[in-house]
């Protein structure tokens, strides 16, 4: 049988989680996000809390945790601010997930600790200027050489653009999505994963301003010019990079989903308390009936979102096929935010068009949750695919 | 070190409060509970000591229905080490008989030192406290804003405020009952791995009813009210400043009848 009750571990990390952000992170994310600046300072308590590496198991100084106790977390994050919802999930998703689901037991000792602690980050180098939606088509290339100590090692050349947690001051390096081989006359493309580290020569990360979307997230286009770093930066199997891209994005589409689900349950409450106090003609917003309407919409929205990607979640936990509803779920929470963030701003009038009050940044940071982890058109192939088209 | 702390599970501030149709109590559907905010104060502290003196322990007392336990269990995923809950179903209380139940518990267990809350922020009588450092007959510091452990570990120079900006300084000695200010500390956040710990520490459950003796209750509730609806405020009309001030001058001595 169904149920929808949280366990009490559950309901407890979630609670914390919203003191941490109502207390810690409300204060100061309109700041950030004005001067577009990443908080070290907030990163280190989220880490304190727990929250990197969450899933991951505590062989690797991982928590264990279920995906729904993650997700969970990140809605609370972004209930109250998107970007650091957005820190949090790809630094988990695209981040801590490749090494933790593909990487040997040797990368996964030696990288994993750090990752889990929140003492660095991690990006994922996927999108390239010219391959974003279509990631298959990526030019970074690397090519197995003879390096100095006459050991093999992977000589990379090309960039990335986009990419989430890629060049803050705490960041470790990368795992990079590489053509190493094929894709001469009609030969099919041989694409691969590879971690590089920080600091290693060649490898340069700039950070990407004048963002409308994620202002206080570190955004970075990575730049590889005869990178060297040894063969066994490989992730997993050689020729594997393609469907190990595929399923983290599985797993990352449930974070992005959390950060609809959340960031529209900020912008109702904040719609909701907003229409009960503005009064025109003599009455609370609330008691125009086309206004309480909309608000009795959007409810129902946020509730259809949550069941959807509560599902994906559980599918994930017992080990059931959840591409499908994983992609329906950020298809759907993305969009339903959207929505939602487009109502509210409508119930705050002209405040809410401004930036000193909370809807507008809701309203901005949701349009990133369209684009990023595979577009909403992307979601619709994929989930026409899994039917059958 | 043992340092006890007495914990009370309290309406969330947000609760809209409805009074019972009997009116002997409030209606206690759908209310949310929260850990009195003063009594996280004294976890922190008492997690600080611990952290100060190697080989310490903090256990938490909370009395209540079963719903009081996750209050315990957040003490616990804060770092505390063991909870007791002292159920207290059939238990006819007022301050006198919670301060009873609850010295006679704290008794049991040989503490060096026992941290509350200043007061609970539902009822706001700041009685349990006192009584039960009464009871124990131990000093009691009340409203302490900073503690300082002596090195010898026998006791704590701790302050208060009082009027005026003035500080009072305490040197007292353990065993004692020290009550906590805002400002004293910030509580850290349950982290999520100690929620997970959380669930593995010793939680022992005592009947309120057996920690009571021959005790009966001091005090009775006889009957609950909201305080009255405050009315709409009045804007005064009128041409001129001089106008509105006449009428301003009227309204008081016809209507409030304060001139
Ligand atoms: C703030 C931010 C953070 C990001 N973080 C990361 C990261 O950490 N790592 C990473 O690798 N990438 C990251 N990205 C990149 C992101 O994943 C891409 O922007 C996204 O996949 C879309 O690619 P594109 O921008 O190249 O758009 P394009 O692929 O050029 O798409 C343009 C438009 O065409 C549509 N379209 C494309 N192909 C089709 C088709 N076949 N059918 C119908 N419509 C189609 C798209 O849906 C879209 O509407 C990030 C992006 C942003 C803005």
């Amino acid at each position: 049988m169904p149920h929808f009750d949280l366990t009490s571990e559950q309901e407890m990390l979630q609670k914390t989680i919203r003191d941490f952000a109502e207390k810690e992170i409300r204060p100061v994310a309109q700041k950030l996000d004005e001067k577009e600046e990443f908080s070290y300072p907030l990163t280190a308590g989220m880490a304190k809390l727990g929250l990197f590496g969450m899933t991951v198991s505590p062989d690797y100084g991982g928590l264990g945790l279920d995906t729904l106790s993650y997700v969970l977390c990140v809605a609370e994050l972004a209930r109250v601010d998107g970007c650091q919802a957005a820190t949090v999930a790809a630094a988990n998703s695209l981040g801590i997930g490749p090494i933790a689901t593909f990487g040997t037991e040797k990368q996964k000792q030696k990288y994993l600790p750090d990752l889990c602690s929140g003492k660095k980050l991690w990006a994922f180098g996927l999108t390239e200027a010219e391959a974003g939606s279509d990631a298959g088509s990526s030019k970074t290339h690397a090519e197995i050489k003879k390096g100095q100590g006459g050991s093999p090692e992977w000589l990379i050349n090309g960039s990335k653009i986009f990419i989430t947690n890629g060049s803050s001051e705490i960041t470790g390096g990368a795992t990079v999505q590489c053509v190493t081989g094929g894709g001469k006359e009609g030969q099919k493309k041989e694409l691969s994963c590879i971690i590089v580290e920080k600091g290693t020569p060649g490898f340069t990360a700039k950070t990407m301003h004048h963002k409308m979307t994620w202002r206080s997230t570190n955004t970075a286009e990575l730049y590889f010019q005869d990178v060297a770093v040894p063969e066994e930066n490989l992730l997993g199997k050689r020729g594997e990079g393609f469907r190990q891209m595929l399923q983290t994005l599985d797993s990352g589409r449930l974070g992005i989903a959390a950060m609809g689900l959340g960031g529209a349950e900020g912008a109702f409450e904040a719609a909701l308390k907003y229409a009960q106090e503005r009064k025109t003609f003599g009455v609370s917003l609330s008691k125009h009936q086309t206004i309480a309407f909309k608000l009795a919409d959007m409810a129902v929205e946020i509730e259809a979102a949550r069941n959807l990607l509560y599902k994906a979640c559980w599918l994930k936990d017992e080990g059931k096929p959840f591409t499908k509803e994983a992609a329906m779920a950020k298809l759907y929470c993305s969009e339903m935010m959207g929505r939602v963030v487009d109502q509210a701003v409508q119930i705050f009038g002209g405040y809410g068009l401004m930036e000193e009050y909370p809807v507008a940044k809701f309203y901005r940071d949701q349009r990133l949750l369209e684009i990023g982890e595979g577009t909403s058109e992307v979601q619709r192939i994929v989930i026409s695919r899994q039917l059958g088209c | 070190m043992k340092i006890g702390v007495l914990l009370k599970q309290v309406p969330d501030t947000e609760t809209k409060i409805r009074i019972r149709s009997d009116s002997k109590g409030i209606e206690t559907d759908g209310i949310k509970y929260i850990l009195n905010p003063y009594d996280e104060f004294a976890v922190e502290e008492a997690l600080k000591v611990k952290e100060k003196v190697a080989g310490s322990e903090v256990v938490i007392f909370s009395m209540g229905p079963a719903r009081v336990v996750e209050a315990i269990r957040t003490a616990l995923a804060m770092g505390a080490d063991r909870g007791i809950h002292v159920e207290d179903t059939g238990l006819v209380s007022d301050s006198y008989i919670a301060a009873t139940v609850l010295a006679n518990t704290v008794r049991q267990e040989n503490l060096n030192l026992l941290l509350c809350g200043k007061k609970a922020i539902d009822d706001d009588a700041s009685q349990v406290v006192a009584m039960v450092a009464e009871f124990l007959n131990w000093p009691q510091v009340n409203i302490i804003e900073k503690l300082e452990l002596n090195p010898d570990g026998q006791g704590a120079v701790v302050h208060r405020r009082v009027g005026g900006g003035t500080q009072e300084v305490y040197d007292v000695g353990f065993p004692c009952v020290l009550s906590c200010e805002k400002g004293l500390n910030s509580p850290r956040y349950a982290s999520l791995p100690g929620i997970m710990k959380a669930k593995t520490k010793p939680l022992a459950v005592l009947k309120a009813t057996d920690l009571v003796g021959d005790n009966k209750i001091k005090t009775e509730f006889v009957n609950w009210r909201l305080p009255p609806e405050r009315k709409a405020g009045k804007i005064i009309q009128g041409e001129t400043v001089e106008a509105k001030a006449k009428e301003l001058v009227r309204l008081l001595r016809e209507e409030a009848k304060v001139l």
